[in-house]
């Protein structure tokens, strides 16, 4: 029980650590934020029920008015505005990442990677689109090319994870929560 | 940690957290009604008289806060200019800087721990399905500690990087910080066990 909650609390502070870090560069040139790496650790590492909660955790703390975006932005005016199906879709995506590694029995860092892929890209630029398409008054296929650009540093942050994830597992093996 | 309070007292200050957010929910549905542009321009131009009635620097900061929209806006006004309905795309426009800058001005004017009590009181019917609500405190808490404590450990896994390495500090030092951040979760919890646990 106290070990859930300290990870889970860790967990939703990592998110927040990932996106103000100062320009992790993973493409040299284009800062990336490594937020959405957060949100798939979360996944990967505590398993679908604790991911999504710590992600839930982390959101609850920027409606709160702490300035945990990546950017520096929070307050509930990031609710407001355009980029709100992301954040509908955070726990979400962690949710289906850890989902895919609990269920999945095969290595955990090719599990790792198919559940970022699966929770971290697809599920999140789902909600995402849906959320730009509404608050854009624009179509959904529009949206959509609003969101491409994202999906090449999706994928290097997918790897990462999936190389995080695997590095834990041999490290701390009994802190990868979703194969325990 | 900073919140995003405003540290200007203003007369909003001192409403209670709950009407304002009852009040900015009904104030969103309505911006997000509204019928045609002007009405749009309208609505904008009110909250932002409201920001000025509230002082100037206020206002400052209030714009700052609205900085993240800027390439939004850039992509309406492309869009809309180029399908040549501009109508459309104030009306798009000022709907999202409107909606954003009202829920901006509830967080200005609230502090963090009278948020974190209409959080905690929207939580209590929760706590039938098993989220009792001191847990969440304390989670709360823990997170609030940690980021710092985190910041700093990824600080100086960057600086042994720089001491080492020519290149900079690549996405390689997250996984020693993982490590090193499992390690005090796993510290706390046995010091909260140590302590008569949850």
């Amino acid at each position: 029980m106290e070990r859930n909650i300290t990870h889970i609390a860790l967990f939703a502070a990592l998110i927040a650590v990932l996106g103000l870090v100062p320009k992790i560069d993973l493409i040299s040139g284009v800062p990336i934020t490594a937020q959405s790496l957060g949100i798939m650790l979360c996944g990967t590492v505590l398993g679908a029920r604790r991911g999504a909660l710590a992600v839930l955790l982390f959101l609850g703390l920027v409606a709160a008015g702490l300035p945990l975006l990546s950017g520096g932005r929070g307050g509930l005016g990031v609710f407001a505005g355009p980029s709100v199906g992301y954040l509908v879709g955070f726990p979400i995506a962690a949710f289906v990442a850890g989902l895919v590694v609990e269920r999945w029995k095969v290595s955990i860092g090719i599990a790792s990677f198919a559940g970022a892929v699966l929770g971290g890209i697809v599920v999140m630029h789902i909600f995402g689109i849906i959320g730009m398409s509404i608050m854009l008054g624009k179509s959904l296929t529009e949206a959509a090319m609003l969101a491409v650009p994202f999906i090449a540093g999706d994928l290097l942050k997918s790897g990462l994870a999936a190389g995080i994830t695997r590095g834990l597992a041999r490290a701390r093996p009994a802190s990868v929560l979703s194969r325990n | 940690m900073l919140t995003l309070t405003s540290p200007v007292e203003t007369p909003l200050h001192h409403w209670p957290a709950g009407a304002k957010l009852l009040l900015v929910a009904a104030g969103t549905m309505v911006i997000f009604a509204l019928p045609d542009w002007r009405w749009g321009l309208g609505a904008l131009a009110l909250i932002a008289a409201g920001y000025l009635a509230l002082g100037q620097d206020f206002a400052r900061t209030g714009l700052r806060l609205l900085r993240p929209l800027w390439p939004f806006l850039l992509v309406l006004a492309v869009w809309h200019l180029w399908l040549q309905e501009p109508g459309r795309g104030v009306l798009l426009a000022s709907r999202m800087f409107a909606a954003v800058a009202l829920a901006n001005l509830v967080t200005m004017t609230t502090r963090l721990d009278a948020m974190m009590a209409v959080i905690q009181r929207l939580l209590t019917p929760l706590a039938r399905f098993g989220l009792r609500p001191e847990v969440v405190a304390l989670s709360i808490a823990l997170v609030i500690r940690f980021v710092p404590v985190l910041l700093d450990k990824a600080t100086q896994l960057r600086q042994s990087w720089r001491a080492r390495s020519p290149k900079t500090p690549a996405a390689s030092i997250i996984l020693p910080l993982a490590v090193l951040a499992l390690d005090d979760a796993d510290h706390v919890a046995e010091a909260l066990r140590a302590r008569g646990g949850l």
